[in-house]
């Protein structure tokens, strides 16, 4: 525990019992309740998660890029600095300064009417306003360079590009101004599978040419496997899991890790496996752990109390009570640990 | 045209070792081409609208009982496919062949109207988007209900028998809870039970699936798959399906077809096309899939590049330019000259860049493709030089292999390439493969 409380002096970005909710019909979403992590200096951290899980709504809230009605509380600091307490103003010259992010969909996020050139220029102009025409030209034809695109067609138009280039030059665009972190949400989602491997593994380089710390956003845990160093499982607006990617997907702790790594249709794949049930409602989530319902390995106290934090032998930290009695640290008694008599769940209900 | 066509095999991929084969559709020689319209100057100069060949002579038969994999990449035509399958694309050549259970053979690419209309009830299709494909006001009865009150083939009370009975066979059970329900209230997963459950109501013998389980979550995409699996058994079904994903490909399909541009490049059984991948693009693709398994990482020699522009095809084979085992003769042409500039420019110094930039000039006399091009304005000598730089730095670089000739001409040099060949689907060991690398059957 020692590591949570005391963050690495390294880290770019720590948050500590971090909640995020929004107003529904039904009363206060809670899509984030109380996460604590942190991005180191210039690593590539994977956050992963079923639809719904508050992943997205997560990589926003670090951002500070949530809709109207929506809060955040406990504490966030980036670049030792409290994010929280901020006001827009400064908040807003932190973005794209020292923090980016990168969408899934880049059409959407280039203006059509400008030329490649243009967008550069005025990124560059909004946050650093003194630099010179040429200096401007130098460093977004060097951004351009690193993820792949010609200086030949540094003055086309968006729609002159293909996705797979459209995307590059939005990440191009982000890393111009040299951000500490950036949040990428589902960055190649919409690529085909060899575009999205050139992406991906372009990440690395770029991280090294820039020193850029990242919050990779995916459901796809085969782009974590390639592209992580670190792994953080979320589930119902909770990290369950968080660890050093090799480790987690060789020894997944938490039992719904195991259970998505196994629902994964891979190259590997010779039996279908799922979870049961669908996530639960962020308005009014089960009491104890909230995979309890669904869990195969669920016991009685997993209903009754919320595991917490361990950090286990091989160095992830888990929230989950199974992990906990296999590792013999439970402490539970007899009753406790007796399997939990769940309620059938319907085939049709699901995610 | 420098390409020269080479003939084809009658229905490739189905192992004519096997004898008689039950196909329930046939594709033969389809092609769906689309015209671009120009500008209004374009056709008032009378000047030739651009024709994209979404599909381009495919041939191949989906056999009574199998699941058809259909693979490729967005822009690879597996779409279009589809939707000519059903008679929803017209095809502009070739044909497709429902060979029903019962009755006569029909001709779906000749079927208008009613007729066509008619052919629904035998072949139905499964789409994407499941939020896209429901209708946001009507209730799952209606929805599910819809293809009934179409064909008028139930009154109302037997049509609520036999959608709830559609319900509880695509694991909506009970279906009392389902039937009142919007589309608004059901998760995704329900929501495409729902839209299978449409498409099988009319007791259909060929299903299209159309990336039935690409917008699911990962926890729920096995069972969708399972459920698809358990109704072919029971209903007696065939399945095309059609997707981007060779992991989910790998273990639903029976046979899969590898599609680029238009075109089938490899197809046979599956054990056979993940067993021993022969086309360099599956090859590809198969290395591109990042597995959740730390110890194995993404090839480091990918294709480069995206799929090309289906109306502007590359000369010779469409993959060349992305090939990392392109030969001589596999369509080497004036555009790929400009990537390879453009590479090369990626990779030097901004002054450099500016020096070589004004002895080439422009670019634009490289955009038509041809195997015979003049390249610079800056004098013979220096264009040659940049070229000798661009090689040097990746001699491995297939093009230069095209390369036939570098003459002095004008005021810069002109490149000839050797003339390239289009493969056609060939006998291959198992399966049936369109490149070069592969000639003739060498009797695996």
């Amino acid at each position: 525990m020692s590591a949570l409380q005391h963050p690495a002096s390294d880290a770019v970005v720590t948050a500590r019992d971090l909640r995020v909710w929004y107003a529904g019909p039904k009363g206060p979403v809670r899509a984030v309740d109380g996460v604590t992590f942190e991005v180191r200096k210039g690593e590539i951290l994977g956050l992963v998660g079923e639809s719904g899980c508050g992943k997205s709504t997560l990589g926003r809230g670090l951002l500070g890029l949530l809709p109207e009605g929506a809060a955040r509380d406990g504490s966030l600091v980036v670049g030792g600095r409290d994010v929280l307490s901020m006001s827009a103003k400064e908040a807003r010259r932190l973005r794209g300064g020292e923090l980016g992010m990168i969408f899934q969909e880049p059409l959407t996020r280039l203006n059509p009417l400008m030329r490649v050139s243009d967008h550069f220029a005025e990124t560059l102009k909004v946050h650093e306003p003194r630099l010179p025409r040429k200096e401007i030209e130098r460093r977004s034809l060097e951004a351009l360079r690193v993820v792949g695109i010609p200086p030949t067609r540094f003055r086309a138009y968006p729609h002159e590009f293909s996705g797979g280039m459209r995307q590059r030059i939005m990440i191009a665009l982000t890393l111009v101004v040299r951000p500490a972190f950036v949040v990428a949400d589902e960055p190649t989602t919409a690529l085909d599978v060899l575009v999205e491997a050139q992406i991906i593994r372009n990440l690395h380089t770029l991280r090294a040419e820039f020193d850029t710390a990242m919050l990779l956003i995916t459901h796809n845990l085969g782009i974590v496997a390639e592209a992580c160093d670190r792994v953080a499982v979320m589930y119902a607006g909770r990290i369950v899991e968080i660890g050093d990617a090799r480790e987690v997907f060789r020894n997944p702790q938490h039992s719904y890790t195991r259970e998505l790594l196994r629902s994964t249709i891979s190259l590997e794949t010779d039996g279908l496996h799922y979870i049961d049930g669908a996530p639960p409602d962020l308005v009014a989530p089960p009491p104890g752990c909230r995979f309890h319902p669904r869990c195969p390995d669920a016991m009685v106290v997993c209903a009754q109390r919320t595991p917490a934090d361990k950090v286990l032998a091989g160095g992830s930290r888990v929230a989950c009570w199974a992990a906990e009695e296999r590792a013999g640290v439970s402490g539970l008694g007899p009753h406790e640990s007796a399997p939990l008599e769940r309620e059938e769940i319907g085939v049709a209900d699901e995610a | 045209m420098p390409t020269k066509p080479d003939l084809t095999l009658d229905r490739p991929g189905d192992g004519a070792a096997d004898g008689v084969v039950d196909t329930v559709v046939e594709l033969d020689d389809l092609s769906v081409h689309y015209q671009l319209a120009g500008g209004a100057l374009a056709r008032l100069f009378g000047l030739g609208a651009r024709t994209v060949k979404a599909v381009d002579g495919v041939t191949l038969g989906l056999r009574r009982g199998e699941v058809l994999g259909v693979v490729g990449e967005s822009g690879s035509g597996k779409t279009t496919l589809g939707r000519a399958l059903l008679g929803l694309a017209p095809a502009t050549a070739g044909s497709i062949t429902y060979r029903p259970r019962e009755g006569r053979p029909r001709i779906v690419s000749e079927l208008r109207g009613a007729a066509l209309r008619r052919l629904r009830t035998d072949l139905q299709m499964v789409f994407q988007d499941p939020s896209a494909a429901l209708n946001p006001s009507m209730t799952i009865a209606d929805a599910v209900g819809d293809p009934l009150r179409i064909h008028g083939v139930a009154k109302a009370p037997e049509r609520r028998r036999l959608v709830a009975e559609a319900l509880e066979r695509v694991g909506l059970t009970p279906a009392d809870r389902f039937l009142g329900k919007y589309p608004s209230d059901l998760s995704g997963g329900q929501k495409q039970r729902v839209v299978i459950a449409r498409a099988i109501i009319l007791d259909p013998e060929v299903l299209i699936a159309d990336e039935p389980i690409s917008m699911l979550d990962m926890s729920v995409r096995a069972k969708i798959l399972e459920l698809m699996l358990g109704l072919k058994d029971d209903l007696g079904l065939s399945y095309v399906y059609i997707t981007h994903d060779l992991a989910s490909a790998k273990f639903f399909c029976d046979r899969i077809a590898i599609m680029y541009l238009g075109r089938v490049v490899e197809i046979g059984p599956t054990a056979e096309i993940f067993a021993h991948p022969r086309h360099p693009y599956t090859q590809a693709l198969l290395a591109a899939i990042p597995e959740p398994d730390p110890d194995r990482a993404v090839a480091r020699d990918l294709p480069r590049g995206e799929i090309p522009d289906a109306a502007a095809p590359p000369l010779g084979c469409s993959f060349h330019p992305r090939c990392p085992q392109a030969t001589p003769t596999c369509g080497w042409e004036s555009r790929d000259l400009r990537a390879l500039l453009e590479e090369h420019w990626t990779r030097v110094h901004p002054d450099q860049y500016a020096a070589e930039r004004a002895v080439i000039g422009d670019l634009g006399g490289l955009d038509a493709p041809v195997t015979s091009v003049e390249l610079g304005t800056g004098g013979a000598q220096k264009v040659r030089s940049i070229l000798d730089r661009a090689r040097a730095e990746n001699a491995e670089e297939p093009l230069w292999q095209g390369v036939e000739a570098v003459e002095d001409a004008g005021s810069g040099v002109r490149v000839r390439f050797h003339p390239g060949v289009d493969p056609a689907l060939r006998r291959a060991g198992g399966v049936d493969v369109a490149c070069v690398l592969y000639p003739e059957d060498a009797g695996e």
